[in-house]
């Protein structure tokens, strides 16, 4: 279609110049700011001008973007080009995780936190290689219209529902938990309320627009935390490295970090602090075998001590000192065990400094290989969770042509790269910073930055004199993962503007992943579910009204979860994952590779590889069998986020040996396996693009 | 519909690359995983090799693979005659 072509170029086009007079105006907005800062605008002002510039904006795309046309609310008019496309998916792809709390894991565990840099990245040639042209080339609205489509009937559409809806449920809380995280963090607010301040601003991006608002907000909201990302760390690159590229050019600070912690750990005061913690947790564990005689044995001590000064005419500063100690003393048993509980855990801050830079640490060599196959398992499941995540594989489904999919997952990889190459670089960058600034300056002056953020939040850094010697020990400083990232303007002594732009950021990172995920889910409804198997005749403005309706119930229903806080992030993660890659991956890629793979299959794959990766989560994962599941040991020494390292193959084998057993596919599904795999068939008969 | 000849060609073609693509990214994943120890013996540009690999040269390799692949892909639709107009 020459018209098609015509319009769809001089789309382009207007889309080019829209964004690049978008980027100009934000670093315009950002150079007032800063003029502003250096007028002497208060910090919450600034912070205030963030939240609410961003979020108008996102909103205002939004409203533009408002529509009521089926193919612009599902898939965005199939008109977004392949470098669009990446950028969204970018954004739809790195959440609140990725841009908060990557680099800071990184910080805390060293290369074994690369796991998820390697698993979240190289899922793209999966998505690349087995399954983005052909969904395009399928070209209709959902993951579970494929599954249908190829394997006929609605049982198996129905299965791709729930798989869809459980996936995305669990990642969209873990979304909405960031999101109300940073409101709280940017403008005081509750938590629980800032879930649903948060809310709001996801919502007004997605429900008037559907996939189309979203994409458009998404791009918009890349260009912004990808500038927020990467302006703090290039900054504290010159000052470290003196060149503007320190993702190649970190390697003699990594060197000086390395000789860094060993220096730490020979140092005698870091020591002494250590020996401080193993003593106390030594003594805790040694209590908690006769609680009950401990707690008596010790308080009688005390009080023997303050009675014993008393009776020799001690100084009276002595005796009040014993007397705050007995006061200090816990209150009943109860209270000590606790206490010691507690204690126990100081082991950990008792051990010397891990290397950064060591793969798989552990005690012995068994220890090592455990640590190195949790290691590859869980870059296993990431991998292969990328490429089934409905709502990464939908954007496929976006773009004009098969040749335009595959460069978008081209483009796609690379925004997301340009995040996740620089974070590993950040995380060393900050460490050598705080063990040249830090460690060995005085608690009477401390660096500007640590003091405020140790006053602000103490889980996010907590310092404190533990051997009494009025220096920094590396040993006394505890860090919470987020520091990094939040901190690193200030680490690198850039003006507040920053500081709110990486805020910005941030928010941009949940608000743009909830979306995408939001969008999914009722789109699995609302097509899928409703319009396909319960009201085939429903009118096209009905679907889509609908389709907004769910949309708030989901989101609703997700917050409310949401706020309830439930449990370790990184497990929801992780989990959306392991289950994604045991139940869609499997039907989805023999699908498109193997023709003999029927319907019989693809229901008893789906059932089993979920129903693997979900038994071994609940029997080994600690929040369900505190919860009375009964615990069984790990299989291979995986740990429960790794499930789909069992799912996934156990989905593979089902799907061949059923499909061989039973009754191949018939001409019309072989008809359709060939349509999807050549771009265009002179001749095809089959036609699978719905407008 | 019957599937011509060089239909068949253009799919084995198809095939190959993606298992060969497919290999690199197994070793560059898997096989540098797996030997991270031993790679961190040798240095490169400051770096030990098994973290740099993992931190940032294996994540290269990844977006290099699927620009091969689509740039490869492009030249072989028009070669085998299965390109898309110029926009659906």
């Amino acid at each position: 279609m020459s018209t098609g072509a015509f319009s769809q170029a001089a789309f382009n086009r207007q889309l080019k110049k829209t964004y690049s007079w978008y980027v100009g105006g934000f670093l315009a907005f950002l150079f007032v700011l800063a003029i502003l800062e250096q007028m002497g605008m208060p910090k919450a002002w600034i912070g205030y001008t963030f939240l609410f510039a961003t979020i108008g904006l996102y909103a205002g795309i939004g409203i533009m973007s408002r529509t009521a046309d089926v193919s612009e609310y599902y898939v965005a008019g199939r008109r977004v080009p392949a470098l669009f496309n990446g950028m969204a998916t970018g954004a739809d792809w790195m959440s609140a995780a990725s841009f908060i709390g990557m680099a800071g894991t990184l910080f805390l565990a060293g290369y074994d936190g690369l796991a998820f840099v390697m698993g979240w990245t190289g899922g793209y040639c999966l998505v690349a290689l087995f399954l983005a042209p052909y969904l395009r080339k399928f070209g209709q609205f959902t993951i579970p219209d494929f599954l249908g489509a190829r394997y006929g009937g609605n049982f198996v559409r129905t299965l791709g529902i729930i798989a869809a809806v459980i996936c995305s449920f669990v990642y969209v809380v873990a979304q909405i938990y960031g999101v109300g995280l940073i409101t709280s963090r940017f403008t005081g607010l509750e938590f629980g309320i800032g879930v649903f301040v948060g809310l709001g601003g996801i919502l007004v991006c997605s429900m008037l627009g559907g996939m189309k608002a979203v994409t458009w907000t998404q791009v918009a909201q890349y260009i912004i935390l990808i500038i927020a990302y990467l302006t703090p760390v290039v900054w504290l690159g010159i000052k470290h490295t003196g060149i503007p590229v320190p993702q190649v050019a970190y390697g003699p600070v990594l060197q000086k970090v390395g000789e860094l912690e060993k220096k730490l750990n020979a140092d005698p005061k870091e020591q002494e602090v250590r020996k401080i913690f193993k003593d106390r947790a030594d003594a805790a564990n040694a209590n908690l075998k006769d609680p009950a005689k401990a707690y008596a044995d010790g308080k009688a001590k005390l009080e023997q001590n303050v009675a014993s000064l008393k009776s020799a005419n001690a100084p009276a500063d002595q005796i009040a000192a014993a007397e705050k100690a007995l006061a200090a003393y816990p209150k009943d048993e109860a209270a000590a065990k606790a206490q010691w509980n507690k204690d126990k855990g100081l082991t950990a801050r008792a051990n010397p400094v891990r290397a950064h830079a060591d793969p798989f640490p552990g005690k012995d060599e068994k220890a090592r290989d455990i640590a190195r196959l949790n290691f590859l398992g869980i870059v296993f499941c990431m991998m292969f969770g990328t490429a089934a995540l409905p709502h990464i594989l939908m954007r496929y489904y976006t773009t004009p042509s098969v040749q335009e999919a595959r460069v978008s997952v081209f483009w796609s990889l690379f925004f997301i790269f340009l995040l996740y190459f620089t974070a590993p670089c950040l995380a060393v960058l900050a460490k050598y910073d705080m063990f040249t600034n830090l460690v060995g300056s005085s608690f009477a002056s401390l660096p500007a930055w640590a003091a405020a953020w140790a006053k602000v939040d103490p889980s996010l850094l907590n310092i404190s004199d533990i051997n009494r010697d009025g220096i920094v020990q590396w040993a006394e400083v505890v860090i919470g993962g987020d520091l990094i990232v939040l901190a690193t303007p200030e680490i690198a002594g850039l003006p507040y503007v920053v500081s709110g732009l990486v805020a910005a950021g941030g928010l941009a990172a949940a608000l743009s992943t909830a979306d995408g995920l939001l969008v999914t889910i009722a789109n699995a409804l609302s097509h899928d579910l409703y319009y396909k198997m319960i009201d085939p005749n429903a009118s096209t403005a009905k679907r889509v009204t609908i389709s907004k309706v769910l949309l708030i119930l989901v989101a609703i229903s997700a917050a409310w979860v949401t706020s309830y806080k439930p449990g370790d992030i990184l497990f929801l993660v992780g989990a959306a994952f392991s289950l994604a890659a045991s139940a869609f991956f499997p039907p989805l890629v023999l699908g498109v590779f193997w023709k003999r793979a029927n319907k019989a299959g693809a229901i008893a794959g789906m059932i089993a590889g979920l129903g693997v990766c979900m038994y071994y989560m609940l029997r080994t994962y600690p929040f369900f069998t505190n919860m009375g599941v009964p615990k069984m040991d790990l299989w291979f020494n995986l740990n429960p986020i790794s499930a789909g390292v069992f799912g996934l193959p156990i989905g593979i084998l089902t799907i061949v040996v059923v499909s061989l057993l039973t009754k191949a596919p018939d001409r019309e599904t072989q008809d359709f396996v060939e349509h999807v795999r050549y771009p265009s068939l002179k001749g095809d008969t089959v036609s699978t693009q719905a407008s | 519909m019957e599937l011509s000849q060089r239909h068949h060609e253009y799919w084995r073609k198809n095939l190959v690359i993606t298992a060969v693509l497919l290999g690199i990214w197994f070793v560059a994943t898997f096989v540098v995983g797996w030997n991270a120890r031993a790679l961190n013996d040798i240095t490169v540009l400051g770096f030990p090799l098994g973290f740099y690999m993992s931190a940032q040269g294996s994540l290269i390799i990844y977006v290099v693979i699927i620009g091969i692949y689509a740039l490869y892909m492009k030249k072989l639709d028009k070669e085998y005659d299965v390109a898309e107009g110029e926009i659906e």
